[in-house]
């Protein structure tokens, strides 16, 4: 059994994969609790198709690039779990499962864009072919800078609709198509490393201010 | 090291600051204390970088559980219980032990444990001097805290009778470390510049020491206006070219932070008939402190105790220590949607 799951985006994803077909998914969509939200997740898609964590075999995680503290809450959770389960990790890069399922669902024909958000105004974006093979990025960008009328699949359509118009589903990543391209090997496996994409802010310190 | 004997084997983790540890500990035995600390990579900043320190934490967090479940010699699935500081502390460096803790309670199926990392210093103390006297004074001074507590059940509540109203007293020695071109973390420099300093040669203030303060805020401190004073006194040297006698202003700067934090911790348990004080936090390290502390306690018959340095800082021991106590007693175990509470008030010991 594959447990897979994403806490990239605003979505806290977990999805239960036996090998054949996806038998537990769920999805809660609450940017601010994926610290609280992740294990019940994952006790309940156990719980759902009647699995126990011995059955486990594999962890697949989303890499991001994503939030950080959310980002981290996967991360660290896959790379826990896997070492105490005594199992192998895989990490996909999220805006790949985004373009998987716009692929699948046939919601895209030709070349496009995911794009989600990065806050600070900013996008996380890569450009997929027709087939969901991601070209280039990821990368952190104002909208404006990487603006298109093409299809853009992810949230950063929906939150900045002048550079994006064309928005296209999924807004977010779904665990269940994180794990099928896992299985399928459909996207490149990556360690479990976060995909930060920016530097910690930090400012090295002027001298003392004077209080005299 | 026995890996068997007595009580509940606990796990423990802690990130609430730049320190990943984790502790694992039967009953009062500690077995591993394992941390992996980014204190370097905050060093050229002055302080503690909320966003470094969280990065670091993902990268020690399963390198470091491995090591401490080496050292204990013990396998993960033998560990009754896991344990986690849940509050209080940097939001995005909590957030990765809970996570952690959670991701441990699920592959081994075993209760897991958020607890107030206050109180967990507390605990810690029954690693080295056994099971904690029980009504007792803890003052816990450190570079993100400096509180004054009556401890009568570790495992239940902790009553607050004071805390800083302004810097905690490890800030307050950072920052005039900082005043004197020390290095960070300024506590342990200004322990060592202060030994061969004089501890009378300048007369900084004891914030909150005397007239209406002393009667508002009793058991409260304030190091902002002595790390003021330091400061003006030192530009003052400055204007006037002479030389800043390091050591001498380290030592009396020293003795004032001391002096104003034993008084208040013997007065506590004077007041409140307790004849237990138990000192903890990074500051407890400090060499003055402890001496200052028990001169002052046996002059009333009160008997100090402070763990020795490496349990004073934040480490997963103290955490893993608090677990077992918790377990031993039959104490709620927390549910899988524990949050991590950065502001986790000190009266609450399980989140
Ligand atoms: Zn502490």
């Amino acid at each position: 059994m594959l447990l897979a799951f994403d806490t990239a985006t605003p979505a806290v994803a977990v999805a239960l994969h036996d090998g054949e077909r996806v038998v537990a998914e769920s999805t809660v969509v609450d940017a601010m609790r994926h610290g609280e939200l992740l294990a019940p997740g994952i006790t309940a898609v156990l719980a759902e198709a009647g699995a126990v964590r011995q059955d486990l075999t594999a962890v697949a995680v989303g890499v991001g690039p994503g939030p950080f503290t959310g980002l981290r809450v996967g991360l660290v959770t896959a790379r826990t779990l896997a070492s105490v389960l005594e199992i192998p990790v895989y990490g996909v890069c999220t805006l790949d499962v985004l373009a998987a399922e716009a692929v699948d669902t046939s919601a895209v024909t030709g070349p496009f864009i995911v794009a989600t958000d990065a806050r600070r105004k900013e996008v996380y974006w890569a450009s997929y072919d027709e087939a969901g093979i991601r070209l280039d990025g990821p990368h952190v960008s104002r909208p404006a800078d990487v603006a298109t009328d093409g299809p853009v699949v992810g949230r950063g359509a929906l939150l900045y609709p002048d550079a994006f118009p064309t928005f296209v589903a999924p807004e977010h990543p779904r665990a269940g198509v994180l794990a099928e391209v896992v299985v399928a090997e459909r996207a490149e496996l990556l360690d479990p490393e976060p995909l930060y994409l920016r530097r910690p802010d930090v400012a090295e310190p002027g001298k003392p201010k004077r209080v005299s | 090291m026995a890996a068997t004997g007595d009580g509940p084997l606990v796990l423990g983790i802690e990130t609430s600051c730049d320190e990943t540890g984790v502790g694992i500990v039967r009953g009062h035995t500690l077995l591993a204390d394992a941390i992996a600390s980014s204190v370097e990579e905050h060093a050229r900043f002055g302080g503690v970088v909320p966003e470094v320190a969280s990065r670091a934490h993902l990268e020690a967090m399963v390198p470091t559980i491995e090591r401490a479940c080496e050292s204990a010699g013990i396998k993960m699935y033998d560990v009754d219980a896991i344990a986690v500081t849940s509050g209080p502390g940097l939001a995005g460096a909590l957030l990765v032990g809970v996570a952690a803790a959670k991701a441990l309670a699920i592959g081994l199926g075993k209760p897991i444990y958020g607890v107030n990392h206050l109180a967990a210093h507390v605990a810690v103390d029954q690693l080295e001097h056994g099971p904690l006297p029980e009504p007792c004074i803890a003052m816990l001074v450190s570079g993100g805290h400096s509180s004054l507590l009556k401890v009568s059940d570790v495992t239940v509540g902790v009553d607050p009778l004071g805390a800083t109203i302004d810097d905690a007293a490890g800030e307050a020695f950072d920052k005039v470390a900082r005043l004197l071109g020390l290095p960070f973390p300024g506590g342990p420099y200004i322990d060592k510049a202060a030994r061969s300093g004089s501890s009378v040669a300048i007369d900084f203030p004891r914030g909150l020491t005397s007239g209406r303060d002393l009667e508002r805020h009793r058991f409260d401190f304030s190091f902002s206006g002595l790390k003021t004073a330091v400061a003006r006194w030192v530009e003052a040297r400055e204007r006037s070219g002479e030389p800043i006698p390091v050591e001498d202003v380290a030592a009396s700067f020293q003795e004032a932070v001391c002096d104003v934090l034993t008084r208040k911790a013997v007065d506590a348990a004077v007041v409140h008939g307790v004849d237990d004080i138990l000192i903890g936090g990074g500051v407890a390290a400090n060499s003055r402190l402890r001496v200052f502390a028990e001169e002052r306690a046996a002059a009333k018959g009160i008997r100090v105790r402070v763990p020795r340095p490496g349990l004073c800082t934040d480490n997963g021991a103290m955490v893993a220590a608090l677990g077992a106590e918790l377990v031993a007693r039959g104490r709620d175990a927390s549910d899988l949607d524990l949050p991590a509470d950065s502001s986790m008030p000190v009266t609450t010991v399980v989140a």
